[in-house]
């Protein structure tokens, strides 16, 4: 099975508070840690087993920077066989479909029979590889939790649907699908596995080089434009306890006193 | 604006889901006077059962009464959409498992434009619908612009919009079956059945006190910090979804939309950021008090109290006052 995983690089929301910078433009990035998107990572692990169960290869792919270099190396790490970045300028300021068109130039380049997304990158838009799938005109699943290979053509997937409940289905390869998180448990990366990949060569693959016109993707193919960022006001929101430990949670044991939060 | 807007509204055993009504608030807000027109597709008495109870509510409602769309099937359910929307279209779905399915590829196949999980419009500038959405699981806001002029493809998120009870519509359906069936249909995933959760070890949807754990717990042997104060005041153990995904906790525990609802009187939040997912279980606005170390962190928006602090200081400390006082 020749596996293709599409990855990207996020900032990592549970190191860092996320905020807008002073013009409303963008998020603050300095000093930013980033990583790969949770739902990736899962979505890699997903492969590498079933290339270690079933045979066939697992190659991980990116759009963005050069700085998305990292985190293909990190897959790698966690035993990928080839990673491929595709940078180019002219991919800035691309919408989910500029994504999904850049990406699917590469599929067409390649011979894959199992594309794995994850379910949502940073925004929660959770659109890429359900447009992926069609413009490929392959099947597609999304929040898949569970795979199973029947054979060289169809696969079973689990589709986490609401509740917790799941949607079993079957599925004609080549397909797309997107992976929940939970799938798996994700390898650990350890420093020495990253160092070996280090100096692997990693191709770097442009506009030209997949054959895509500057016009139909980045800033002028997107149809979606993000103007700016801003942080909510929701209502009232919280009565927040200050003062020492010791006073707040005096305050908070008499609040849950009176509210039935003590049996 | 000519672009005529349809809602697909999802149901189950005959009864439209809640987001039937959300979306033609929804719709209303792109469009003030628009028309809605309502999708439905199923088989059998059950979809004529959800067809003509939201007919009141919309212009007309659309019903597709087939077997292959029993169970929906979102590849079907495309193929049939792709066959009978016009050109041009605004078409509105809820934000939840099905519509994560159907819609990015829909947009495709329509050649519109898509836009998901929306929680509020902004009116339309020019050829351009103006949103608002969501990033980094809440922690801030974006509008952005949407052209509008190819059509579009739109996910709410559940929610976001106050349902339009207003009726008075009375929409006529229309059966459109055979439109949307003339041809193959995509048979190249094929459903088989629905794998109930598993039931677990204590039932929290029955809980009137509910401690609830997120990642800020940081490691599985802090969980037991967790515990203790759930006994001591007297509450089960909850969590959010990674605690479940690393397995530290049951599935039955985990709080949200792939998760249990849940209806406590008291909820405590600790070290829980907050996502719509998660906040999606919890029902019947029970009094929440929140403990995160990230002042921005979205719960304390929905949160009744709020305390800025780390759990695996905090917590122990609450717990030995709550063991003092007994
Ligand atoms: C289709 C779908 C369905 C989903 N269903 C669910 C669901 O049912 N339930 C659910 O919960 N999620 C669900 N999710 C996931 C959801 O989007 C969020 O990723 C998840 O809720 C985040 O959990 P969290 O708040 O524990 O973690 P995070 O978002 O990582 O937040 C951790 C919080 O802990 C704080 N923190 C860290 N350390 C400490 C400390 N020492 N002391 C105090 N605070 C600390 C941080 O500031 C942060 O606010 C779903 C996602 C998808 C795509
Ligand atoms: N720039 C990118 N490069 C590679 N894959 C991406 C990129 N953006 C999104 N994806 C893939 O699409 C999934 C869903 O992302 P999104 O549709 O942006 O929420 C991610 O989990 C990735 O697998």
């Amino acid at each position: 099975m020749e596996i293709l995983v599409c990855v990207k690089r996020v900032p990592d929301t549970s190191e860092n508070e996320i905020e807008v910078n002073s013009k409303g433009t963008d998020i603050e990035r300095d000093d930013l840690v980033y990583s790969v998107n949770e739902w990736d990572n899962y979505a890699v692990e997903e492969a590498i087993q079933i290339r270690d169960n079933i045979g066939g290869g697992v190659t991980v792919v990116s759009v963005g920077d050069e700085e998305s270099e990292e985190v293909i190396r990190r897959e790698m790490a966690m035993g990928a066989d080839k990673g491929i970045l595709l940078s180019d300028e002219v991919f800035e300021g691309s919408d989910g479909k500029g994504i999904a068109s850049i990406l699917k130039a590469e599929v067409e380049k390649g011979n894959y029979n199992l594309i794995l997304t994850g379910a949502q990158a940073d925004d929660g838009a959770g659109q890429v590889g359900g447009m992926l799938a069609a413009m490929l005109d392959w099947p597609y699943a999304s929040l898949v939790n569970k795979i199973e290979v029947l054979d060289d053509k169809k696969i079973k997937v689990g589709r986490e649907i609401e509740g917790g409940n799941q949607e079993m289905n079957e599925i004609d390869l080549p397909c797309v699908l997107s992976i929940q998180t939970g799938i798996n448990e994700p390898r650990y990366v350890g420093i020495r596995g990253i160092r070996k990949v280090a100096s692997v060569e990693l191709p770097v693959h442009s506009a030209g080089d997949l054959g895509l016109s500057p016009d139909s993707v980045g800033e002028a193919g997107a149809n979606v434009k993000l103007i700016d960022y801003f942080v909510p006001e929701f209502g009232e929101g919280a009565e927040m306890l200050e003062g020492s430990t010791e006073e707040i949670i005096e305050k908070l044991v008499e609040i849950l006193k009176s509210k039935g939060g003590i049996k | 604006m000519a672009q005529q807007i349809f809602a697909y509204i999802v149901h189950k055993e005959g009864v439209a889901d809640d987001s039937a009504l959300e979306l033609l608030a929804a719709a209303k807000k792109i469009v003030p006077d628009a028309s809605v027109t309502a999708i439905i597709a199923g088989s059998g008495g059950d979809v004529d059962a959800v067809c003509n109870k939201v007919a009141p509510s919309f212009q007309e409602v659309w019903k597709i009464d087939n077997d292959a769309v029993s169970y929906p099937n979102a590849e079907i359910i495309r193929g049939m959409l792709t066959r009978i929307l016009p050109e041009g279209s605004i078409v509105l779905a809820a934000h939840d498992t099905f519509g994560m399915d159907l819609t990015p590829g829909l947009s495709i196949k329509l050649n519109t434009s898509y836009l998901s999980d929306v929680v509020d419009f902004e009116g339309v500038e020019d050829v351009n619908l103006k949103a608002v959405r969501q990033e980094y699981s809440g922690q801030v806001s974006t509008h952005v612009l949407c052209d509008l002029s190819k059509g579009i493809v739109i996910t709410v998120r559940p929610g976001s919009f106050q349902a339009d009870e207003s009726q008075g519509a009375n929409g006529q359906v229309v059966d459109k079956t055979a439109d949307a069936m003339a041809g193959d249909l995509p048979g190249k995933r094929r459903f088989i059945e629905v794998v109930e959760a598993e039931v677990g070890e204590v039932d929290i949807t029955k809980s009137e006190i509910l401690v609830s754990v997120g990642r800020g717990i940081e490691d599985q042997d802090n969980l037991e910090i967790i515990s203790d104060l759930a006994e001591a005041v007297g509450g089960d153990v909850s969590c959010s979804r990674p605690i479940v995904d690393a397995k530290w906790l049951e599935k039955a525990r985990q709080v949200g939309t792939s998760g249990q609802t849940v209806k406590p009187k008291v909820y405590m939040a600790l070290g829980i950021s907050g996502s719509f997912q998660h906040l999606g279980g919890i029902k019947g606005a029970p009094f929440m008090v929140a403990v995160n170390k990230n002042t921005k962190a979205p719960i304390f928006q929905v949160a009744d109290v709020g305390i800025i602090a780390d759990i695996l200081d905090f917590v122990p400390e609450l717990t030995d006052k709550v063991n003092e006082l007994k």
